[in-house]
């Protein structure tokens, strides 16, 4: 995954950053995390061409009102594309039906080719709505919200402990990285490759380990119990009424649109 | 290995989310107050282990360690890789979201099963003894997620049959790297850090 990450980039946006403002960023994260949910379990439901375009363009649209920078957000979205691409391409020739051509005597059907192209667009509809309504969130007002949404406290903390930890030890691992290159290390398909890899590793997990006792010793330090303290309580505003009330009303179309075309 | 929406048939990925939901249960219990740092820390570790590219041949595979996780964590690794798997389709959108269930119990169930069969081999013998062993488990973790992936597909219709056996089939050096990988990671661990593994112990508890 080290591709999706450019040099500079962070892995999360970190606490206290400016927000990407506009349509999205205004609104309640509970409100967020339900709509993707509830976009998430609509569209899978789909099967129709019509309404799986017009879902795509609802997360596009979303998209636009989360102002997020277009061409990196779509850039992670063609990712995921590669991985299941060679799930796609053996559909039209794994599913039987009126054949389009074949090769080297598959045939490949036109049943197994629409059933690829639902798929991708199934996928890349709820990823992107994924992405822009919850992934353009602050990551600690992501774990209250969840908490406040009644998910259990210690994955709560787990969460929270594993956003806060991850651009920490990805220092780590990259400060590593650059004493193996200064020792003359090279990547290669070999033994000593492969051993180096897993004694960095091993490293990395005991520092890490020492890395939580300190924590917890700070914690403790400072009266930790387990409870989660919210800075801010959410309340619904007007606004957030009105997108829940467009959300909903769009969603009721989609399964519209997937009714009359079946 | 992810899964993504669209692909699984509703069956399956209702079982996959309940499940999914028992394990993070079973994991969460065994997480007291003490633990949630250690765990927490070790999510994040393997988050970032998953960032790491590793040469093979003319190709490179990103590591998955869900057979450390695992070893490391016995039933906690269940909820600390969910979180690992939420956040990637969040901020990265690798995988999906209505397949999260599905795609939890395809790397945390093998990473648990791993860990209770020979968590106690690992920890005990000589370091290079515990090293063999925890190579053999990080292969068999990633045997055994492409085993349940394979099957997850399978059980969705017979038309995945053709892409369950290519990604068996192409995982077969990932398991070969994983079990070097974890075996040399588990050694260094031994030698640097004896304590570890009975500081690490109290997660199963």
């Amino acid at each position: 995954m080290a591709h999706v990450l450019e040099q500079g980039d962070t892995t999360l946006t970190e606490t206290g950053a400016a927000q990407v403002s506009g349509l999205i960023g205004s609104l309640d994260p509970r409100i967020r995390i339900l709509a993707a949910i509830g976009f998430g379990i609509v569209v899978v439901g789909l099967s129709s061409l019509n309404a799986l375009c017009a879902a795509m363009l609802l997360s596009a649209a979303l998209l636009w009102a989360s102002r997020l920078p277009l061409g990196p957000t779509l850039k992670r979205m063609a990712m995921m594309d590669g991985f299941i691409i060679f799930m796609l391409v053996l559909l039209p020739f794994s599913i039987p039906g009126d054949p389009i051509f074949t090769l080297w005597g598959f045939a490949a059907s036109w049943q197994g080719l629409w059933r690829a192209v639902e798929i991708a667009l199934t996928a890349n509809a709820v990823i992107l709505a994924l992405m822009t309504l919850v992934g353009t969130m602050e990551p600690v007002t992501l774990g209250h919200a969840l908490y406040k949404m009644r998910v259990p406290e210690i994955l709560v903390h787990l969460l929270m402990f594993t956003i806060r930890y991850i651009e920490v030890l990805r220092e780590e691992y990259l400060r590593l990285r650059s004493a193996m290159k200064v020792r003359g290390f090279r990547p290669g398909t070999n033994w000593h490759t492969y051993r180096s890899f897993g004694y960095l590793v091993g490293m990395m997990l005991v520092r890490a380990i020492e890395r939580s006792e300190r924590i917890l010793g700070a914690m403790k330090c400072r009266g930790f119990s387990g409870r989660i303290y919210l800075l801010k309580d959410f309340a619904l505003t007007a606004a957030d009424r009105r997108f829940s009330l467009i959300f909903v009303i769009a969603m009721a179309l989609l399964i519209c649109l997937e009714l009359a075309w079946r | 290995m992810h899964i993504v929406d669209g692909a699984l048939s509703n069956t399956v990925v209702i079982v996959g989310a309940v499940a999914a939901a028992g394990g993070i249960a079973m994991g969460l219990r065994s997480l007291t107050l003490e633990r949630i740092p250690t765990a927490g820390v070790l999510s994040a570790s393997f988050f970032v282990a998953s960032l790491i590219y590793v040469p093979v041949g003319p190709s490179s595979v990103h590591l998955i360690m869900n057979g450390l996780a695992g070893i490391l964590l016995g039933w906690a690794a269940f909820p600390a890789l969910f979180v690992g798997l939420l956040l990637q389709a969040i901020f990265f959108g690798f995988g999906g979201l209505t397949v999260l269930g599905v795609n939890t119990v395809n790397i945390a169930l093998p990473a648990v099963v791993v860990g209770l069969i020979l968590r106690r081999l690992v920890a005990s013998g000589t370091p290079v003894a515990g090293a063999i062993w925890a190579g053999i488990g990080g292969a068999l973790a990633i045997a055994l997620t492409t085993g349940v992936v394979a099957i997850s597909l399978a059980a969705s219709g017979d038309e995945f049959i053709p892409a369950a056996k290519l990604v068996f089939f192409a995982h077969i050096p990932v398991m070969v790297i994983e079990g070097l990988l974890t075996g040399f990671a588990i050694l260094l661990a031994r030698k640097v850090k004896p304590e570890l593994f009975e500081t690490v112990k109290g997660v199963h508890a």
